[in-house]
């Protein structure tokens, strides 16, 4: 009933290949939009957007990043959080070594640096399928990190490899506060998300799905598997690079080497798994739910054990939220392996119909 | 050229502790076609079950036992509880969800046997062979050896069990094609609770003697990250590749870190230690780009 796109009737081309061709589907992205840059920033608290809205963005994008490698073209990485380090020590770089570059510019450049180096560690992909090739890309993850450690010249000679990131001026405006920062970020990510979506859907996405699905069956007709395979390592890489860039400039201010750990990798994987892989809208429902689990363990542990008068150590409880991050990764696999954005189709769904299901 | 020779053999020694891991990821791939992550979580869970029982008064014959007890119980809980709901899901899925598995493993077993690092006597020495020392000046740790001697005797009754024994023979059918060993009736659940059964023995080991060397400690769960490359470059479903793997492998990472940092700091100056830490990923890497299905590995055919 709310949600039923029967007389909706397209009347030319360019009506029917629009971006969100149901109307329901641009109303509320138009909602959501506004939202987002309207009611949140003057609702949400100073905690609210440095440590939730600000990462959940940027990790969104990473995830966006990692699902159009992983989801459309289906070759699986394990190294995406070196990727965003390749991002946020080139952005530094840019910054540190270029006389008055503009701060996007340098964003723009670190995300290409990324999609370099992803190339470079995507060529392996044209041999090598499936786990062997997870593993391979395990060796993007602690090469990067180890030459961003020991080469002193990218991190400008600081002890370790930390870097503090320079200020963030565009248009001689300094974004100083979380508010700020989180509209920039917002931006970039509205942006990046919605060429994304743009993407999947020309004649590279398409050819993406097709190499995913079978590549010997989409090199018989007629897709190229090296530059479609290695395009897809680029333009994951570039989201990645870019999100790393944003991670250092806007969310932490100052990164080392290590920060960008292979635990990091498996998290933005998990977020891919649990949202929906081959989703955009995945990245996002996955990136806000990895998020959200340790912020929910942290409060909630301790009230529980102090409502059950349980004598919780702090190790234990660090414990038992591996455990239970744990615990539901494997749960939500079994109980729904297509993600949470299939739980919004399964929706949907239901929604054509409802109220009235008869 | 003494030197060259002491190093190349203390790394073969340690890429045996490599292979030791390995070993248990051949094993679950084979007949599963899982690739299992939690094998270094598993090995953390054997190492401190034995160092917990042994801390409740066990005598560590008995700990052993109990620490096996513990393994095959997790490996069937495992097979019922996760695998099974999971049949015939993609196999990243499968991964993801080893993933998760070792995360809950790392989150349990220290709440259960306590975190703190803890020694793990078995009564074998670490310290150089007198008599090669004198003899040669090589340095070669006794404990080294018995590691080696114990990865021999395990790859050898593995492999008797797979080529003689009735469930051997099973387990071979199912890791051909899962279908035709259902067809011709080997239950498949069985063989996969016994398969978990065989790589929780394999990770016991494991982690008896990394435990030994290293202490037992969170650490251990990281042998994981060390068996990956042995795993790739040997192939992921041979026995053997496992172990010639693990050789090259812990060869080539001593070699290379003896010989490489001077190399680099000659040419750029700075200190270029560490190079263990992802020497073995690009030596796989490379390795793969000749022969993508590794040493031993089945080959591929693709199918239209």
């Amino acid at each position: 009933m709310l949600y039923r796109e029967a007389g909706q009737f397209k009347t030319s081309y360019a009506a029917d290949q629009q971006l969100f061709p149901i109307r329901q589907d641009r109303i509320g992205v138009l909602l959501l939009l506004a939202a987002a840059f309207l009611a949140v920033p003057g609702m949400a608290s100073e905690y609210w957007f440095s440590a939730i809205l600000i990462p959940f963005l940027i990790f969104a994008l990473a995830a966006l990043g990692l699902n159009i490698l992983t989801g459309y073209a289906g070759q699986l990485s394990l190294g995406s959080a070196a990727f965003m380090a390749v991002g946020a020590y080139a952005a530094y770089n840019f910054q540190l070594r270029v006389e008055g570059i503009p701060i996007l510019v340098s964003f723009a450049l670190a995300g290409l640096t990324a999609a370099g180096v992803g190339v470079l560690f995507g060529l392996p992909s044209l041999r090598i399928k499936g786990f062997y090739l997870a593993v391979a890309t395990l060796a993007a993850q602690f090469f990067i990190v180890w030459c961003l450690t020991k080469f002193p010249w990218l991190s400008n000679n600081s002890s370790s490899g930390v870097i503090s990131a320079q200020k963030v001026e565009i248009l001689g405006h300094i974004f100083e506060s979380p508010r700020e920062k989180y509209l920039l970020v917002l931006t970039v990510v509205v942006l990046m998300a919605l060429a994304a979506r743009n993407l999947v859907r020309t004649s590279t996405g398409r050819a993406w799905m097709a190499v995913r699905d079978m590549d010997v069956a989409a090199s018989v007709i007629g897709i190229r598997l090296m530059p479609t395979k290695l395009l897809a390592f680029a333009v994951s890489s570039f989201y990645c690079g870019v999100a790393g860039a944003l991670y250092a400039f806007c969310y932490l201010g100052s990164v080392e080497p290590d920060g960008f750990s292979l635990e990091m990798s498996f998290k933005i994987l998990f977020m891919i798994i649990i949202g929906g892989v081959g989703s955009i809208l995945g990245s996002f429902l996955g990136a806000a739910f990895i998020l959200l689990l340790p912020i929910f363990l942290d409060v909630g542990l301790p009230w529980l054990a102090e409502l059950f008068h349980l004598p919780f150590s702090t190790a234990t409880v660090s414990h038992i939220q591996t455990l239970v991050f744990g615990a539901l990764i494997m749960f939500f696999l079994i109980v729904e392996p297509h993600g949470l954005a299939r739980l919004w189709q399964i929706a949907k769904e239901k929604l054509r119909l409802w109220p009235f299901p008869h | 050229m003494q030197f060259f020779f002491e190093v190349l053999i203390g790394g073969l020694l340690s890429g045996i502790m490599y292979s030791l891991v390995a070993l248990g990821f051949v094993l679950i791939y084979k007949a599963s076609g899982v690739f299992n992550f939690a094998q270094g979580a598993m090995v953390y869970l054997a190492a401190l079950s034995v160092v917990g029982c042994m801390e409740k008064g066990a005598p560590l014959w008995l700990a052993l036992i109990l620490a096996f007890a513990v393994m095959t119980l997790f490996g069937i809980a495992t097979e019922k509880f996760v695998l099974r709901k999971l049949v015939n899901q993609p196999p990243i899925a499968l991964f993801m969800a080893t993933i998760g598995l070792a995360f809950f493993v790392e989150g349990l077993a220290p709440m259960v046997f306590g975190s703190d690092p803890r020694a793990l006597d078995l009564g074998i020495v670490d310290e150089p062979i007198e008599s090669i020392l004198e003899s040669a000046g090589m340095v070669i740790s006794k404990f080294d050896l018995v590691a080696a001697g114990v990865a021999a005797v395990l790859v050898t009754s593995l492999a008797l069990f797979f080529q003689y024994t009735r469930i051997g023979r099973a387990l071979r059918a199912v890791a051909d094609d899962h279908q035709a060993a259902l067809s011709i009736g080997i239950p498949l659940q069985h063989i996969w609770a016994i398969v978990w059964g065989v790589a929780g023995f394999v990770a016991l080991v494991a982690g008896m003697l990394w435990g030994a060397r290293n202490g037992v400690q969170f650490a251990l769960t990281f042998t994981a990250l060390k068996a990956l490359p042995v795993l790739i470059l040997g192939g992921f479903t041979s026995v053997p590749g496992a172990i010639v793997g693990g050789l090259i492998i812990g060869a080539s990472e001593k070699l290379a870190e003896i010989y490489i940092p001077p190399v680099m700091q000659s040419l750029f100056g700075g200190n270029f230690g560490g190079i263990e830490g992802w020497f073995p990923y690009v030596l796989a890497l490379l390795f793969l780009l000749v022969r993508p299905e590794g040493l031993f590995g089945e080959r591929h055919i693709d199918r239209v």
